[in-house]
C-alpha cells in the first residue's frame, strides 16, 4: 500500500505509542484525583501541556485541551464572537475554511450575529486588502486558517491578524492542517487563538487543542467538574496529551530535514503528474504546504479516480466527504472559481516523511493510465 | 472464485435480501449505494446529506454480510438525468416517470459502468423480474416476476440488451412474503421497513410544492375548459393537476376528470369518464428487448401506467425510434410523459414513452385525440 493522504490523517508516530503506552496500561491514574497515580498522571498532562505551549511559542496555560480540531473551531468561534465586548458581534471568515468553521459561522449567523465571508484568490489566498475593506468596528472575530486542508496554501495570517487587531477584533486560526508542518509561532503571528488536531502530525485521534492568548475570557465549552482551568469539564485523555506532545515535539524537531525532504517529493509529484495533458494544480505553486500536491483533471470523475487509485493500493482523496462516505464537489475549489466540472475531477494527494522516492515513482507510473482510461470510458 | 457481482443497495429490504442471496449462490458480492440528492433538494427537512438512514442501514447489512460497501455520488447525473427531465417534462404538460429514467441513466447507466470499471462482472439489484438468455433468438429476455403483484418491468422496459446481459435480478423468482421472510431470518436491521411508493426525491408526494420551490418553475394560474374549448373554471396552475385526477377540481355538477393539459394555451382540459377513454397513442424513444426491432405489427399487452393492468392492443412500429398502440377497448387515462409497455405472455417485446397527442387546441380531425 501506498499511503498518500496524510491530510486526512497521518500514521500515529512511534514515539507517541511509546509515550502513550504507559498511561494505556499500568499509569492509569485520574490526573484529577490526589492519590500517587493520580498525581503522576497530573504531572504527565502538565508536561505535555508544556511541550505543545512550547512547540507554538505559548505559555502553558494557554493551551487547552480538546478532542480535536473540529471542537476547537467550534468553541474559538461561538465564544470569541460574544467574548469580544460590547458592540461588536461580526465575524468575518473565508469561503475555503474547513466546514467546522463554516458551518459554525452559519449557525452564529443564524443566531443573530453578522457574519461575511470573503472570497478566496485562484490560489486559494485571502488577501489582506479584501480582508481590511471587509473590516469594521463591529467585527469581534476573523477567523482565517493557517493553511488549507484541500489545495495546501498557506495563508498570509500574521498580516491578517494584524490587520484583525488594527480594528480591534480577535484573530482565531484552524491551524490544523499547518501544525507540526510548518513554523507557527503565535507570538510571530499574532493570532489570538489557534486549534490544532493531533492526528495529523502523527498524534492519537481524537486528541486537539485551542490556544487562547492570555487575557482572552472564553465561555466554558463542557460544564462540570472544572478541568481545563474550569472550560472543559472531564475526566482528562492523559495518553492522548502524552502523544500528542511527543508527536508534535518529534515534528518540530525534525520539521526542517522533512520540509526539505518531503517538499522534493512533492514537487517530483507535481511535475510528473502536470504531464498528463488536461491536468492542473489547484493551490498556490510556492506557499503550499510541504506534502501536499492536488490536481484537477479534464473529464475525469475524483470519485473514480480514487477507486481506481484505491485498487492499485494507493490512498488518496479528493474534496471533503460527506458523512455517507461519497465524494462531494470541493467547496474551497468551487471558491477559487474553478467550474464545478472540474471540480469533480479533484485528487489530493498529500505525503509525509514515511513516503519514498519510490512510492511517487509508484503514484506516476499507474496514474496516466487511469486517467486515460476514465476519459475513454 | 466466483463471479463479481455489484449489488445496488439501497438500504431497503429487496436489495439487502438480493445481496445475501448471491452470496449465497458463489458470487464474490460488493454492495453500493447511490448517494442520487440532498435532502435539503429534496424537501427532506433534516440537515444531513443524502438519504443518511438508508446509506447507513445498507451499510449495516453489507458489514453483516461481510462485504465490500461503496457509497457513489451520482448527485450530478441524477440532477441531470432524472430531476431536471421530471421537471421538464412536467413544464411541457407532461407526467414524466422518473423511476424510469433514473434505472435508464443512474442504476443500469452509472451504476453499471462504475461496477465495469471496478472489475465486475455485473450487477444486481432488488427489483422484481427476470432475465433470460433465449439462444434461438440470441436475444436477452426481460420477464416478469413471478410475484405478480409485485413485477416491476414497467420501470426496466428501457434496459439494453448490454443492460441485460450483465444484470441478475435474485428476486425475480420469489415472492415478497419469502423475501421478508429472508429478511427476518437473517436479522437485517430493515426487515419490517415499509415498501417505498413515492417517488423517492418528492417523498411527500407534493409534487407541485416541488417543482415550484426545489426545480424553479412557476406554475400560472389558468383556465379549465371543456373539450370544445369553452372555458368551465380557473385553475392553480399546470403543475397542480394529472391526467386522469377526479379531487380538488372544483364542482361542475357533475364529475369531471382531467382530460388533458396544454402548456402552450396554460389550459386545463376537463371532461367526463368518457372523454378520458383512449384508443390509440403513439410512443417515442422505443426500446425494442426481445426483438432486435419488430418487422411489423404484432399484437401486444399493453401498459400504460405503473399500478395498471395491461390492456389488449396492437403495436404498429413506426419510423424514427417511434411505435403506434391501437388499443381494442378504449383505455382511460393515458398520459403523455409515461411509458407504455409490451408485453407478449411473461415477456417484455419492448415499450416507450407516450408522445403528446397530436393537435393541441384544434378541436377537429385529431387521429390520437383524447377527447
Amino acid at each position: 500500500m501506498i499511503y498518500a493522504d496524510h491530510a486526512a490523517t497521518a500514521p500515529l508516530s512511534k514515539t507517541a505509542l511509546e509515550a502513550m503506552t504507559p498511561y494505556l496500561t499500568t499509569e492509569f491514574g485520574n490526573a484529577s484525583t490526589i492519590s500517587a497515580p493520580g498525581r503522576r498522571a497530573k504531572r504527565a498532562l502538565e508536561e505535555a501541556r508544556e511541550t505543545v505551549a512550547a512547540a507554538f511559542g505559548a505559555k502553558p496555560h494557554e493551551i487547552y485541551f480538546t478532542s480535536g480540531g473540529s471542537e476547537s473551531d467550534n468553541w474559538a468561534l461561538r465564544s470569541a464572537v460574544k467574548a469580544a465586548g460590547p458592540g461588536r458581534d461580526g465575524l468575518i471568515t473565508d469561503a475555503a475554511e474547513h466546514h467546522a468553521v463554516l458551518r459554525t459561522a452559519e449557525k452564529l449567523k443564524n443566531d443573530g450575529f453578522h457574519v461575511k465571508i470573503l472570497g478566496v484568490g485562484k490560489d486559494c489566498r485571502v488577501e489582506p486588502v479584501a480582508l481590511r475593506s471587509a473590516l469594521g468596528e463591529k467585527t469581534a472575530l476573523v477567523s482565517v486558517m493557517a493553511a488549507n486542508n484541500e489545495v495546501g496554501t498557506i495563508m498570509p495570517v500574521s498580516e491578517l491578524a494584524l490587520a484583525a487587531h488594527r480594528s480591534g477584533a480577535l484573530f482565531h486560526t484552524d491551524a490544523v492542517q499547518a501544525a507540526g508542518h510548518i513554523p507557527l509561532n503565535v507570538r510571530r503571528l499574532h493570532v489570538d487563538l489557534l486549534s490544532f488536531s493531533a492526528h495529523k502530525f502523527g498524534g492519537p485521534k481524537g486528541f486537539g487543542g485551542l490556544f487562547v492568548r492570555e487575557g482572552i475570557e472564553l465561555e466554558p465549552l463542557v460544564f462540570g467538574g472544572g478541568q481545563e482551568r474550569g472550560l472543559r469539564a472531564g475526566t482528562e485523555n492523559v495518553a492522548g496529551a502524552v502523544g500528542t506532545a511527543a508527536a508534535l515535539a518529534e515534528s518540530c524537531r525534525a520539521m526542517v530535514k522533512n520540509e526539505t525532504y518531503v517538499s522534493a517529493l512533492r514537487d517530483r509529484l507535481i511535475c510528473g503528474i502536470l504531464k498528463i495533458p488536461g491536468s492542473y494544480l489547484t493551490g498556490d505553486r510556492k506557499n503550499r504546504l510541504p506534502g501536499s500536491a492536488s490536481f484537477v483533471f479534464e473529464g475525469v470523475e475524483g470519485e473514480a479516480l480514487l477507486l481506481l487509485l484505491d485498487q492499485c493500493g494507493i490512498c488518496a482523496s479528493s474534496g471533503s466527504a460527506c458523512s455517507s462516505g461519497a465524494a462531494e464537489p470541493s467547496h474551497v475549489l468551487l471558491a477559487m472559481g474553478i467550474p464545478p466540472e472540474l471540480a469533480r475531477g479533484a485528487l489530493r494527494l498529500t505525503l509525509g516523511a514515511d513516503n519514498s522516492a519510490e512510492d511517487v515513482e509508484a503514484i506516476l507510473a499507474v496514474l496516466p493510465g487511469i486517467i486515460s482510461r476514465l476519459r475513454g470510458a | 472464485m466466483g463471479k463479481k457481482v455489484m449489488v445496488g443497495m439501497s438500504g431497503g429490504v429487496d436489495s439487502s435480501v438480493a445481496a445475501c442471496l448471491l452470496q449465497e449462490q458463489g458470487y464474490e458480492v460488493c454492495g453500493a449505494t447511490l448517494h442520487l440528492y440532498d435532502n435539503a433538494d429534496a424537501g427532506i427537512r433534516s440537515r444531513t446529506c443524502c438519504s443518511l438512514k438508508d446509506v447507513e442501514d445498507a451499510r449495516a447489512v453489507a458489514y453483516r454480510l461481510g462485504i465490500e460497501h461503496y457509497v457513489f455520488n451520482f448527485g450530478p447525473e441524477f440532477r441531470r438525468d432524472v430531476m431536471e427531465r421530471f421537471a421538464r417534462g412536467y413544464a411541457c404538460g407532461e407526467t414524466p416517470n422518473p423511476c424510469i429514467d433514473c434505472n435508464r441513466f443512474i442504476k443500469f447507466g452509472k451504476m453499471l459502468e462504475r461496477a465495469k470499471l471496478l472489475g465486475m462482472d455485473c450487477i444486481a439489484t432488488g427489483h422484481y423480474a427476470r432475465v433470460e438468455y433465449d439462444r434461438s433468438r440470441g436475444r436477452y429476455l426481460l420477464k416478469k416476476a413471478k410475484d405478480v403483484s409485485k413485477d416491476q418491468t414497467y420501470v426496466l422496459y428501457s434496459l439494453t440488451q448490454d443492460g441485460l446481459a450483465h444484470t441478475l435480478f435474485p428476486l425475480g423468482s420469489l415472492l415478497k412474503s419469502e423475501v421478508r421472510r429472508i429478511a427476518e431470518e437473517h436479522g437485517f436491521v430493515n426487515a419490517k421497513k415499509p415498501d417505498s411508493e413515492d417517488i423517492c426525491f418528492v417523498p411527500d408526494g407534493n409534487y407541485a410544492g416541488f417543482l415550484e420551490h426545489k426545480m424553479g418553475l412557476s406554475s400560472e394560474p389558468g383556465n379549465f375548459v371543456d373539450c370544445a374549448g369553452n372555458v368551465i373554471g380557473r385553475h392553480r396552475g399546470l403543475l397542480h393537476y394529472t391526467v386522469g385526477q377526479r379531487k380538488g377540481l372544483g364542482s361542475f355538477g357533475e364529475p369531471k376528470y382531467v382530460v388533458r393539459k396544454d402548456a402552450a394555451a396554460n389550459t386545463v382540459v376537463l371532461g367526463g369518464n368518457s372523454d378520458l377513454a383512449c384508443s390509440s397513442f403513439t410512443v417515442g424513444e422505443v426500446n425494442w428487448i426481445s426483438v432486435a426491432c419488430l418487422p411489423g405489427p404484432a399484437e401486444a399487452d399493453v401498459k400504460v401506467r405503473y399500478s395498471q393492468k395491461a390492456f389488449p392492443a396492437e403495436v404498429i412500429p413506426l419510423p424514427d425510434g417511434r411505435a403506434e398502440v391501437r388499443f381494442q377497448e378504449p383505455q382511460r387515462a393515458v398520459a403523455p410523459g409515461q411509458a407504455a409497455v409490451f408485453y407478449q405472455g411473461d415477456e417484455v417485446l419492448g415499450g416507450g414513452t407516450i408522445l403528446p397527442m397530436t393537435g393541441g387546441k384544434d378541436k377537429a380531425g385529431r387521429k390520437n385525440d383524447l377527447c
